[in-house]
């Protein structure tokens, strides 16, 4: 069966830099002149402003007409590979589904939209209840007993459960003691990353053949100075850890706590959660397998879930419900303290319970069932149509969950091409470029695409075929594919990635400066 | 399960082209794909949530019947602010952050998501010219995070561990910093009692070679604009310490820049430049920092730098990724994950649309209307307004004392009459007595305070 690869080209509109387009005088928008007797009243600004304080000249902002600042972010919007547009399976880990339109209508709604957080609670019993309901949802979800939505991404969700961790050793009288966190390699970067922001000291289990590590591996490092693991279930290979409530039997053993990372959830609704496996912590990035948007990298929502005895921990304050109001709870004496202010992103909130209620159990259960089908499919299909892609460890063990990580090895060894290059051809296709890997890359030359249940069968054929072709035109033709993208806003760049700060141009005014200097040599 | 349901954000639920892939994959049943999954691992039956509501009439009608219970600020007038504002939002950043293309794109980089990237770099631009700074990076959760990593930068470069604040900072920002920079102690500096600024005096007394930073908000959160940043800054260096600043982005149009008077990293909220509040959805942190190395390498966040290929077209790629958690892992200087790009991306067409003039009127028409609705309820007898010698930005301290009246039940009058008033001070500030912050933005009217004073007149004087 082929499908056919369409001959695309994204909207390459050589838009100049915003401040380009500046013409002196010209406005956007107007604001309410002042209203004549507040300026009687107080005569200049200058009497109102203390000396010295007045900003002696103007910020150097460009000054454009209202249709031109519109055109221009309209046309770099066009240049942009959004999920709505592409069949964005690339974007593996990252859950790239479809956001249902009519949440934006919520979310958009005054009702929401202007809504102060410090308004009283009587004024906000609609949200409130959105997020007291969805709390319940979320804790039947994962088995967890109470959750927060304060954390403003999954990696604030992680450092808030590495907070947890913290405060409930330090109680205990062990804090000075267990400083030290578990992870694997192939967990998601920020189960390292945000526990040692919070002051742990971390070790990483390296995966063995399984794609996993091994008991022992853990019972090695284990010790009175465990504090606890955090692990990401499924791992980035789509492999999932059967062995996780052994690894968490062990360091509860030990004394430690055990956290899970869900940002890899979407193939299990329904099927296994954190409690069963015996996890204390837990959390769910909203903005993934719950459907909300991804923003151009946010506003998001990092789920937070904790077991009973952790409850007491979560950030301030809890939405909670007396039988008659909704209500936000300051008592909390053993709260950690604040993540971020107010309580959390309610918009990424609101649509996340919509999703939920729109597909309900059996739905819920449809999408983990119809992601991971997707998934294997495409394994099956890449692996039988496209030369020199492979799937490293555990391939005769059974099937990925949600997502795999695919490797271009032979290919690269083959053509001198590599996963860089077949990334940029991709977007010669239409295709938002792929997630390679995580740090560290053990896998040589990968790609980790995510299927997820919102891509129908024949966009799941046309992926493939893309793939074939790319594959095609390394071995016969590399020098088309290595010198990809041609049909994208821009053309390949040759420059190395910069290492000298001095180098670093992120504003206009440095890069002015730059050519500035450049002309005076 | 009711196995016939097809469900429209998943194509594939038709039995028939599920049938087929299943054949395809060398399965009879989808059970086969969870084998891995021991058994004991699983969920036993069914989770037990609401739903399913699968037509999308029914969604909406059982939504907004929830929503509807909500009272907005558009059908009250608000004086609340507290780290969250109620500015006016152009429709065009509405227009620009409902697009498809940016609204659902995600960490695409350099080729495919050109445009994305572009819009970022314009923003780090535009705030680089509001602020008068070289580098800037990309937004953060809030700006409470912003100062965190703001202050936490300090310790990475001084390896000192002690902040020093003014005493009058918000008790939420003051949790978050205590939160993300539970190593570091924080000592407080007094404040003046007439102007609600940083007592010089106390200061001096307080800091020493142990101090990371000096931390202030200017305009400091009880209102007050800071007019001795200079001062201020010039002792934090003398004793080596690094000079931090959050500022209101909504203030530089009018207010000198944290950098004219010395500052080496400035923070601030990012929201009024065009988010709407959303019950706090809208938030996000601006960090800036001198263009040296040491500051440069020590801040955690996405930088999407400038290159230029041979047909002299203009990119954007992430650049120095060592310093950042997606590279180095735990080596990073501090964790970092997704924050709020759409907000960057919204806060650059805002910044577009209002030019030098557009933020210079904003400046303007608050605080003309801040001194305005201050001087008119300082008016009202049993009514007092704090830090009277202080020039106010957009808030300022109302006090209620004479009127032997509790905030609280003030406020739950004014609500009758339709109006929020300002944020109620007695758990933060109990020294303050029974007083309110009040927040005036350009969206308020005369004729709003004029309500104001008189509601509130016949509530004290009744």
């Amino acid at each position: 069966m082929t499908s056919k690869v369409r001959n695309f080209h994204e909207a390459k509109w050589d838009e100049p830099i915003i401040f380009e387009l500046s013409e002196k005088g010209q406005r956007g928008i107007l604001l309410p002149e002042i209203e004549k007797e507040l300026i009687e009243e107080f005569g200049d600004m200058e009497n109102l402003i203390p000396q010295g304080m007045i900003r002696g000249k103007k910020p150097e902002l460009p000054e454009i007409a209202q249709p031109q600042v519109l055109r221009h972010y309209l046309r770099l919007s066009q240049e942009t590979l959004g999920q709505e547009l592409n069949i964005d399976i690339g974007l593996g880990t990252c859950t790239m589904k479809y956001s249902p339109k009519i949440h934006e209508h919520f979310v958009r709604n005054a009702k929401l939209s202007e809504l102060h957080p410090l308004q009283n609670a009587s004024t906000a019993q609609g949200i409130l209840e959105i997020m007291y309901e969805f709390e319940q949802i979320m804790k039947e979800i994962s088995g967890m007993d109470a959750f927060s939505f304060q954390p403003g991404g999954g990696g604030q969700a992680i450092y808030s459960n590495a907070s947890i961790m913290k405060k409930y050793h330090e109680d205990n009288g062990e804090g000075e003691q267990r400083k030290e966190i578990i992870t694997t390699l192939l967990s998601h970067p920020l189960n390292a990353a945000a526990p040692h922001t919070k002051g742990f000291k971390v070790i990483n289990l390296i995966p063995n053949e399984t794609g996993y590590p091994s008991i022992d591996d853990l019972k090695a490092v284990v010790s009175e100075k465990t504090a606890g693991i955090f692990i990401t279930n499924p791992e980035d290979t789509g492999i999932y850890n059967p062995i996780v409530k052994e690894f968490v039997d062990i360091i509860h053993e030990a004394g430690g706590l055990c956290v899970y990372d869900m940002a890899d959830y979407n193939g299990l609704f329904g099927i296994a959660r954190a409690k069963e496996a015996g996890l204390d912590m837990c959390h769910f990035n909203l903005h993934k397998a719950f459907s909300s948007p991804h923003g151009s990298m946010g506003p998001c929502c990092g789920a937070q879930g904790v077991s009973e005895s952790l409850a007491k921990y979560l950030p301030v304050p809890k939405v909670d419900f007396d039988g008659d109001k909704y209500f936000l709870d300051y008592n909390m004496p053993y709260s950690i303290g604040k993540i971020r202010k107010f309580y959390g992103v309610a918009a990424v909130v609101l649509r996340a319970y919509s999703w939920v209620i729109t597909l309900g159990a059996d739905g819920l259960r449809k999408v983990a069932e119809t992601s991971v089908i997707n998934n294997n499919y495409l394994i099956k299909r890449m692996l039988s149509d496209v030369k020199g892609i492979s799937v490293p460890w555990g391939e005769k063990d059974g099937f990925r969950t949600e997502q795999v990580r695919f490797s271009w090895e032979q290919l690269t060894k083959d053509t001198g091409v590599t996963t860089d290059d077949i990334d940029r051809r991709g977007t010669d296709y239409g295709l938002q470029c792929y997630f390679q890997s995580h740090h560290p890359v053990i896998i040589p030359e990968p790609f980790t695409p995510e299927p997820n249940e919102t891509y129908s069968k024949q966009e799941l054929d046309e992926y493939v075929a893309i793939f074939k072709k790319i594959s095609e035109e390394a071995y016969e033709t590399p020098e088309l594919v290595k010198n990809a993208p041609h049909n994208a806003p821009i053309s390949k760049i040759e420059a190395e990635p910069i290492t000298d700060p001095d180098d670093l141009i992120l504003t206009w005014r440095v890069y002015k400066k730059k050519k500035k200097m450049l002309q005076n040599v | 399960m009711s196995e016939n349901i097809v469900y429209p954000y998943i194509p594939n639920s038709v039995d028939e082209i599920k049938n087929e892939m299943m054949k395809e994959i060398g399965i009879e049943s989808v059970e086969e794909l969870f084998e891995s999954i021991p058994k004991h691992l699983r969920i036993n039956g069914k989770l037990n949530i609401p739903g399913p509501i699968l037509s999308e009439i029914e969604l909406k009608r059982h939504v907004e019947n929830k929503l509807r219970k909500n009272i907005s600020c558009d059908e009250y007038t608000s004086f609340l602010g507290a780290g969250c504002y109620n500015h006016y939002v152009p429709a065009i950043c509405d227009e620009i952050n409902g697009r498809s293309e940016f609204l659902t794109a995600y960490c695409g980089e350099t080729y495919a998501d050109h445009g994305k990237c572009q819009a970022i770099f314009e923003y780090t631009s535009l705030i680089g010219e509001l602020l008068d700074m070289d580098v800037v990076g990309l937004a953060t959760y809030d700006g409470g995070q912003a100062a965190n990593t703001a202050i936490r930068m300090t310790n990475r470069i001084t390896g000192r561990k002690e902040i020093l604040v003014s005493e009058n900072i918000s008790k939420s920002l003051i949790m978050q910093i205590k939160e993300f920079c539970d190593f570091m102690t924080v000592k407080y500096v007094k404040y003046d009692r007439n102007t609600g600024n940083m007592d010089l005096n106390d200061l001096e007394d307080k800091i020493s070679s142990e101090t990371s930073c000096v931390f202030i908000e200017n305009p400091t959160y009880l209102g007050s604009i800071e007019d001795r940043g200079m001062e201020i800054g010039r002792i934090a260096h003398e004793y080596g310490a690094v000079f931090v600043v959050s500022a209101d982005p909504s203030s530089l149009g009018i207010l000198e820049t944290p950098a004219s008077y010395g500052a080496d990293v400035v923070c601030g909220e990012l929201q009024p430049l065009g988010m709407h509040m959303g019950y706090g959805s809208g938030l996000g942190g601006i960090i800036a920092c001198r263009n040296e190395e040491k500051y440069i390498m020590n801040l955690p966040n996405h930088y999407y730098s400038l290159y230029e290929n041979d047909n002299g077209e203009l990119g954007f790629a992430r650049s120095l990724n060592v310093r950042t958690s997606y590279q180095s892992r735990e080596n990073a200087v501090e964790y970092l994950g997704t924050n709020v790009g759409l907000w960057a991306i919204t806060a650059a067409v805002y910044l577009s649309l209002m030019g030098p003039e557009g933020m210079y009127d904003l400046g303007k028409n608050i605080v003309y209307k801040s001194n305005y609705a201050r001087k008119e309820l300082n008016g009202i007898e049993g009514i007092t307004v704090l830090f009277d010698e202080c020039r106010p930005f957009k808030e300022f301290v109302v006090n209620f004392d004479k009127s032997g009246r509790k905030v609280e039940d003030i406020n739950e009058l004014l609500m009758k009459e339709k109006v929020f008033g300002g944020k109620n001070l007695v758990d933060e500030f109990p020294q303050l007595g029974q007083s309110a912050l009040y927040c005036v933005t350009e969206k308020t009217t005369k004729e709003d305070v004029d309500n104001l004073v008189s509601v509130l007149n016949s509530i004290v004087n009744n």
